[in-house]
């Protein structure tokens, strides 16, 4: 069971951003002195990572974007990873 | 061939600069402000590398600070969506400068230093640098930017690791690298003045395991090996041509900062030739890619992917062949020059201090 609670407001760790990248046709995470070339499914995940979003409703949303219905603990796990690589922080 | 498309491009602004590091990454001949590139220039450079698939940008030099357009060129590269991070020496930097650096968009500043202690420090750079440095510390701290920090590793200075990790910490860094000395150009020029001896190197690495334990949570520390001391050679720039590109004030495009000192390679210039012609089709760019260029003992060795048979430019630079092992590698017929080095410091042959530097652009 993971330690992150669903009303957890999850945004990207600065000065880390987001890009979607033509030449590659794939969304990347930009990092100082690094860059993350992410799947579809973190991608899709840490465009939500806005700080204003619950973990529980970018559940809702990526759910219905998808049109699934049991992709909690995937997010959930991803996120935890996520955190623990230093990609995101948690807001107080 | 397919051919990976480059993350990231090091903007080489200038060559001038106010330190006189004696192991500077510049080249032996350093470019005169009259064959820098326009800032109309660079802005059309940002721009094909954005194109190009490039999304990191590093404004380096010499002192970028140096070109006043800097914050024109900071600003294009974030309307084109990429990371920018300045690296600088600091000096000249004033609070103004940042907040106007902030305001152009820049995401990091990596701010170098030379030693723990302003006498030390000073005597590397040839230049009373430090004090402005722990200043400049402090505006981009103030300004809201995390501060990254780098000091480069050698005889005169790696004896104080752990004292330049505390420094670092107590300025606020967020990141640190610690890059022992590679040996070209200047460095090259210098090697039996900076090259520290095993022993220096095994009470460093102790030093900085005990800095990691205290301050690893508080700082990235990333610790850039001695190569002269290592079996294997290191995978240089992830490969040629394979992640990275690096333009020179005079708008020459380099597979890294130091290549053009392979003089056996002619390289482009953005001026004659587009950014992506010259990644993608350009001989210089070209010549080391793959495995066809190799010869042995590389051709048939199991770690030729691992490491892509090393550094070209340490090939040539030591065996004047670029398509050589490099003489790092153990079973490389030129380890003898490597051996050499190492052994005359080992020997007590190596000068201590700083006094007999060939300082850069002096």
């Amino acid at each position: 069971m993971s330690s992150l609670a669903l009303s957890e407001l999850p945004r990207l760790r600065g000065p880390g951003r987001m890009k979607y990248d033509k030449a590659r046709q794939s969304d990347l995470l930009l990092l100082p002195e690094r860059v993350v070339q992410l799947n579809e499914a973190a991608g899709a995940i840490l465009w939500l990572c806005d700080g204003h979003r619950t973990i529980a409703q970018m559940i809702v949303e990526l759910e219905s974007k998808y049109g699934q219905s049991d992709l909690r603990e995937d997010v959930v796990d991803f996120l935890d990873s996520a955190l623990e690589k230093g990609w995101i922080e948690l807001c107080r | 061939m397919s051919v990976n498309l480059p993350y990231a491009m090091t903007a080489e602004l200038t060559h001038r600069c106010p330190l006189h590091c004696p192991y500077c990454s510049n080249p032996i001949e350093l470019l005169k402000r009259e064959n820098e590139l326009s800032a109309d220039t660079w802005l059309n450079v940002l721009e094909q590398a954005s194109e190009l698939g490039v999304v990191q940008v590093h404004f380096t030099g010499g002192e970028p600070l140096l070109r006043p357009d800097l914050e024109l060129l900071i600003r294009r590269a974030r309307e084109l969506g990429l990371y920018v991070n300045l690296i600088t020496s600091g000096v000249g930097i004033t609070e103004q400068r940042v907040r106007q650096l902030v305001e152009a968009g820049v995401d990091s500043i990596q701010l170098s230093v030379q030693a723990s202690s302003p006498e030390l420090a000073d005597s590397i750079a040839g230049f009373q640098a430090h004090e402005r440095k722990k200043q400049a510390a402090e505006w981009i701290r103030a300004s809201g930017l995390d501060l990254h920090m780098n000091v480069v590793l050698h005889r005169a200075n790696i004896h104080r690791v752990e004292e330049i990790i505390e420094l670092c910490a107590e300025w606020g860094a967020v990141r640190l690298e610690l890059a022992n000395a590679q040996y070209y150009g200047w460095a090259l020029q210098n090697v039996h003045l900076l090259l520290p001896s095993k022993e220096q190197i095994q009470i460093a690495e102790a030093a900085y395991a005990r800095a990691h334990e205290r301050f690893g949570h508080q700082i990235e520390l990333l610790w850039i090996l001695p190569d002269y001391y290592e079996d294997f050679p290191k995978p240089c720039m992830g490969g040629w041509g394979q992640v990275s590109l690096t333009v020179a004030p005079d708008g020459r495009v380099l597979p890294c900062t130091v290549s053009s000192d392979i003089r056996s390679l002619s390289f482009e210039n953005v001026k004659e030739r587009d950014l992506a012609w010259i990644w993608h089709d350009s001989p210089s760019f070209n010549a080391y890619r793959g495995y066809e260029w190799m010869a042995e003992p590389c051709k048939s060795c199991e770690r030729r992917e691992l490491d892509h048979g090393g550094c070209r430019c340490q090939a040539f630079l030591l065996t004047g062949d670029a398509s050589a092992a490099d003489p790092v590698c153990k079973w490389s017929p030129h380890r003898g020059a490597i051996a050499e080095m190492v052994g005359s410091i080992a020997n007590g042959n190596g000068d201590v201090g700083t006094s007999n530097y060939s300082y850069r652009g002096r």
